[in-house]
């Protein structure tokens, strides 16, 4: 039971969607973007959470686009895990937002909803920050499209009352050599330990990752130390040197039991591109 | 544009037929099924999205009703497990022995019934990955693979 | 506590109070908790009125009970052992998780009737608690339980019916309903206890375990509600189902600031068991002996005597040594324990045997009535609930079985009403079949003699002449005299009209015959009416470069004296199995420094799903025990008896390593063999 008292508004287009955060805004009601509502849901029954107006983007037809266009995978925010996962348009996003929660709840979490959402894990970006994907952010000053790369660090950086509407992904990337992979405490269901995308263009490996660090993150200097020359030993050593933060140490495991599953994850991925 | 601003009647489509409820925007569909129409079937098991015993299906697809707001689901076609009449997949579980306390059951029902008819060839994997949704603490599960794997081609 | 009219009004409300609270010690472990001058979390111990008669509080300590066994002398015992080995064992707090919570609704009326309505597995209990506790007559509690959704212990304790009848009370009478969210359930109801546990073994140089000696403490968390009897299960069976003449062994009921625990399916002996298990596979290790082989040698038998000394016979114990060696074929043991197979990957099997028997009040009943309907159908009615295990199924088919009419014939109330069902002690302990059915034979007979008695009138025969069966009394010697069950149900009608007899109705109770407290010192009594055996195997295929594992196959041999319904028996054993290797692979709470809970959803609180299960493997050996209907000794629990001990001694062997402690996961084991370095 949500135990909180919020309005609930689906305009029709994304203009009336930020307009309308604005007038809520003004009004005092603390607005969100409702997207999935998963994360809505339960941190409202569970009293983390107070908003006084849900604004549901699902009714916004930019937000519910899949299609291949101009040699771009268009996904809109309010697109579901499931809907993705059966297109298999991107192999390796379908890999690596596939393990998120369970099937039936994937069916519930939007594209959306996940890269904005309030837990750490995220796992949706991975594949769109391994892929150069680009994002369009919408506010009141109109639409901008952006470099994940650069919109993204540690979270989307959206300012209040700015709606992620649309990700793209060059065309090129789908069929990419890919890998992506999650490993937990013990159960295919649950929150990472080491969530991992990675995919390699021209010879290159990059590398996102989530669960290892209190955000997901894509390092240039990580993937630099991976591509290097040397024996994978001294290569993942070395990527270990640039993870932004401090391993993670919670209930699905200690930071030095992770660090031994981020290794034989790095150890595993070498090998796999190496064979491919 | 649709908005609700607070308690408001909605009219939802239940097992093919038109009901009202009267609901705040805040209320679940769980909430909605069972308090106001009686269709007890869909259970609270966490009503945080990490059972499935609340699993109904929304346009065909399962979903779970606790992580739904009933305003969510105006406008699509819901369908709990009294809304299925024999199907092959409550047979299943009779014959097959695949439930003990049945409080888990109806979720598993309504998750195994869409499989049947969206991937009716599914591999391991994907049946796997379909029922991980669903949590049961009384079978080993061994007796509900066997009723879904009794209705599916593979 | 707050009431209100809607659960959003009530949080709202809640919400408004402003609690101030003092921080006291947080007595955080068993190791906090029995430190000398430790702080008291009860310290009114002194004060508290005892449920259960045998209850020793050590007065001064956060010990609220010490079980005791006692036998055979010690020293003698020692001096006779040539090898000795010890091993320590710990395992966590963890939960039933019955995905239905905890609910409770109770009404207060006018007259002063209280009405229940619980899904519980003591609707009786919770009647007679809530008759000592808030001084009102026994009948005017009316407790209704229906399908319970799922249980496994939790629900044996009365919880939320307690809370909902202060708040009924407190609002004038009207219902009042509470139910946990699964939070609470988790964390605030009760739950699994946590347990850690030293054996000692000695043995002769062939391997006969001689001497024992076992501390098991109980972490029981702030209250004590069943651990006691769960201290006093374990104590009485302590040695695990092997023979040793000189044991000592102290089990210990201790407060903590946990969350508090209660009766969890297997009542302590899967704890027990995991505990014993390990000293075992050990003493094998030790000798080079295989562990297979050291349990036949050690199997306890008809004519041995429990720790608490009971003379065990044929009846009472099912056959131990039977289920090893059915264990050895069923996982195939002698293709080899443990084989490395491809790079990096172990596969090693392990053994769980293991014993229990029940720990009742020692007066503990139940009763049956059976009622024919006009039609000549039979209406049978007792207080056992149905939590999925089966029972009604069960109970009906003693019924048409000591009736020899079809099970169709027998309809079963599914609903349990304090007020219209005998009482039925509890629904726990494996014991519903054996005591329900009990007072259904009971019933049965008595309606034979009734049926019997009409029939003999109509037939013009003495009673004795005449058989039951197909729904009609007979004459034995030529069956084609018969009158049948629908023209006397309701009494007989002759063509003139003069009617004679009534509703026919049989009447059953039962009563535990010949139990015992056990002797404060030496143990000395006779917890249960008997024994159910079983030897279970589990076999796991390790990454040793990773740590993490496949459960390959999980199997168990029970000796169940007589299956009645083995299709349910298979499934209910299947049941505990998974149970078992869920909790033993992956279930704890985790608590912070502070002692607060940091995984109090099943987003964090991992429990077995599809697709994780293995292969599992069941055999049923059956030696009947007598006093029982038709032979049957129990099945609910023990499926999970044995999970534990079978996993922990699989891995060991695979990994080399002892691993002792629960759960199991590829980060403990990982610890375990590296001491947590790369």
């Amino acid at each position: 039971m949500i135990l909180i008292d919020f309005e609930y508004y689906k305009p029709d287009t994304v203009q009336a969607a930020v307009e309308l955060y604005q007038q809520l805004t003004i009004q005092a009601k603390q607005p969100l973007f409702y997207s999935g509502g998963t994360e809505i849901i339960t941190l409202g029954r569970v009293g983390k959470l107070y908003t006084g107006a849900v604004i549901d983007i699902k009714g916004i037809p930019e937000c519910n686009v899949l299609e291949i266009k101009n040699d771009q995978l268009i996904m809109g925010a309010g697109v579901s895990l499931t809907r993705l996962a059966e297109a298999n348009l991107f192999p390796l996003l379908t890999e690596s937002a596939g393990r998120i929660a369970d099937h039936t709840s994937r069916g519930k979490i939007t594209l959306g909803g996940n890269i904005c959402g309030n837990f750490i894990y995220r796992e949706a970006v991975l594949a769109l920050l391994a892929s150069d994907s680009i994002v369009t952010i919408a506010s009141e000053n109109g639409c901008r499209t952006v470099p994940i790369m650069e919109a993204f660090y540690e979270r989307l950086q959206l300012a209040a009352g700015e709606l992620l509407v649309q990700v793209a992904t060059d065309a090129t990337y789908l069929s990419l050599p890919h890998r992506g992979v999650k490993k937990t405490r013990m159960d295919r269901i649950g929150y990472p330990l080491v969530s991992m995308a990675a995919l390699r263009i021209n010879n290159r490996l990059q590398v996102a990752f989530s669960g290892v660090c209190a955000f997901p993150f894509r390092s240039l200097k990580l993937e630099h130390e991976l591509n290097n020359d040397g024996s994978h030993e001294t290569r993942i050593a070395n990527a270990l040197q640039h993870f932004p933060a401090p391993i993670v140490d919670d209930v699905e495991g200690t930071s030095a039991y992770r660090k031994f599953v981020l290794k034989n994850t790095l150890e595993d991925t070498l090998t796999h591109f190496e064979g491919v | 544009m649709l908005q609700m601003l607070g308690k408001g009647v909605i009219d939802l489509t239940v097992n093919g037929e038109l009901r009202s409820v009267l609901a705040k925007p805040s209320d679940t569909l769980l909430t909605v099924l069972r308090t106001q129409l009686g269709l007890t079937g869909a259970k609270p098991g966490c009503e945080n999205g990490d059972c499935g015993a609340c699993t109904v299906l929304i346009d065909g697809w399962p979903i779970k009703a606790c992580l739904t707001l009933a305003i969510e689901a105006l406008g699509h076609e819901i369908t709990t497990v009294e809304g299925l009449k024999d199907a092959p997949v409550q047979t299943a579980f009779i014959e097959q022995w695949g439930f003990q306390c049945g409080y888990c059951t109806s979720g598993f029902i309504m998750v195994c019934h869409a499989l049947a008819l969206i991937h009716p060839d599914a591999t391991n994997e994907v049946l796997a990955d379909w029922l991980q949704s669903n949590l049961c603490r009384c079978t080993s599960y061994e007796e509900i693979e066997r009723a879904v794997r009794s209705i599916i081609t593979t | 506590m707050v009431v209100a009219y809607s659960e959003f009004e009530a949080a709202q409300a809640a919400n408004l109070v402003k609690i101030e609270y003092e921080p006291l010690s947080v007595i955080n472990s068993l190791t906090d908790a029995l430190r000398p001058n430790a702080p008291l979390i009860h310290d009114g111990l002194a004060f508290y009125s005892h449920v259960v008669e045998e209850i020793y509080p050590e007065l001064g300590t956060n010990i609220a009970h010490r079980v005791k066994v006692r036998k055979g002398d010690m020293e003698q015992g020692w001096a006779k052992s040539e090898v000795v080995v010890e091993i320590q064992v710990s395992l966590p707090h963890s939960d039933h998780a019955a995905i239905e919570t905890r609910s409770a609704l109770v009404e207060i009326q006018q007259d002063g009737r209280v009405i229940v309505n619980s899904s519980s597995q003591g609707p009786f209990a919770v009647k007679k608690l809530m008759s000592t506790l808030f001084r009102l007559d026994m009948g005017k509690i009316i407790v209704k339980t229906g399908l319970v959704g799922g249980s496994f212990g939790a629900k044996t304790t009365a919880y939320p019916e307690l809370l909902a009848y202060l708040a009924s009370k407190a609002v004038g009478g009207r219902p009042v309903k509470i139910t946990n969210a699964r939070e609470e359930d988790l964390i605030s109801s009760p739950g699994h206890i946590g347990m850690e546990a030293t054996i000692k073994f000695g043995a002769s140089k062939e391997g006969k375990i001689i001497a024992a000696e076992m501390l098991y403490l109980i972490d029981s968390g702030a209250y004590t509600d069943t651990s006691p009897t769960m201290a006093k299960a374990i104590a009485a069976a302590c040695t695990g189902p092997y023979n040793i003449p000189y044991v000592t062994c102290d089990s210990l009921s201790v407060y903590t600031n946990r969350p508090y625990s209660t009766a969890f399916r297997g009542f302590g002996h899967g704890e027990l068991t995991f505990a014993i298990e390990r000293a075992v596979d050990k003493l094998a290790a030790t000798f080079g002996v295989d562990p297979l082989e050291l349990r036949v040698r050690n199997a306890i038998a008809p004519g041995d005597s429990s720790p608490t000394q009971e003379k065990l016979n044929v009846s009472s114990l099912g056959n131990v040594i039977e289920c090893i060696q059915k264990i050895k074929t069923l996982i195939k043991w002698d293709n080899g324990r443990i084989i490395k197979s491809r790079k990096n990957l172990v596969r090693a099997k392990g053994l769980g045997c293991f014993w229990k028997t029940s720990s009742s009040p020692v007066n503990a009943i139940s009763g049956a009535i059976l009622m024919m309907n006009q039609d000549g159908t039979i209406n049978l009615n007792c207080g056992v609930v149905e939590l999925g295990q089966g029972t009604k199924t069960v109970l009906a088919q003693i019924a048409a079985e000591a009736l020899q009419m079809e099970v169709d014939k027998i309809h079963v109330a599914m609903e349990v009403n304090t007020e219209l069902c005998p009482e039925h002690w509890k629904t726990v302990a494996s014991k519903s079949t054996y005591m329900a059915g009990s007072a259904i034979l009971e019933a049965a007979n008595e309606l034979k003699r009734e049926i019997k008695s009409i029939g003999a009138i109509v037939l013009r025969c003495p009673p004795e002449d005449l058989d039951v069966g197909d729904s009609r009394v007979y004459l034995r010697y030529d069956p084609s005299f018969y009158v049948e069950f629908k023209d006397i149900a309701h009494g007989y009608r002759y063509p003139n009209g003069n009617s004679i007899g009534g509703q026919i109705m049989g009447r059953g109770s039962y009563i535990m015959t010949r139990l015992s407290t056990l002797d404060q010192n030496t143990g000395y009594g006779k917890s249960g009416p008997g024994w159910v055996v079983g030897c279970q195997a589990v076999e796991v295929e390790l990454d040793t470069r990773d740590y993490t594992y496949k459960i390959v196959r999980a199997a168990t041999v029970l000796d169940v004296g007589k299956a009645l319904n083995p299709k349910n028996v298979r499934c209910i054993l299947r049941s505990g199995m998974a149970m078992g290797l869920s909790l033993a692979s992956r279930e704890a709470l985790v608590f912070d420094n502070q002692g607060v809970v940091q995984n109090p959803q099943f987003r964090t609180y991992k429990m077995m799903r599809f697709g994780e299960q293995p292969e599992y493997l069941v055999e049923l050996v059956e030696t009947s025990q007598i006093d029982a209907p038709y032979g049957q000794r129990g099945v609910g629990e023990h499926g999970l008896i044995g999970m534990a001990a079978a996993l922990a001694n699989a891995l060991s062997a695979a990994t080399g390593v002892e691993l002792n402690q629960l759960p199991l996961t590829p980060e403990t084991i990982w610890k375990a063999v590296t001491g947590g370095s790369q």
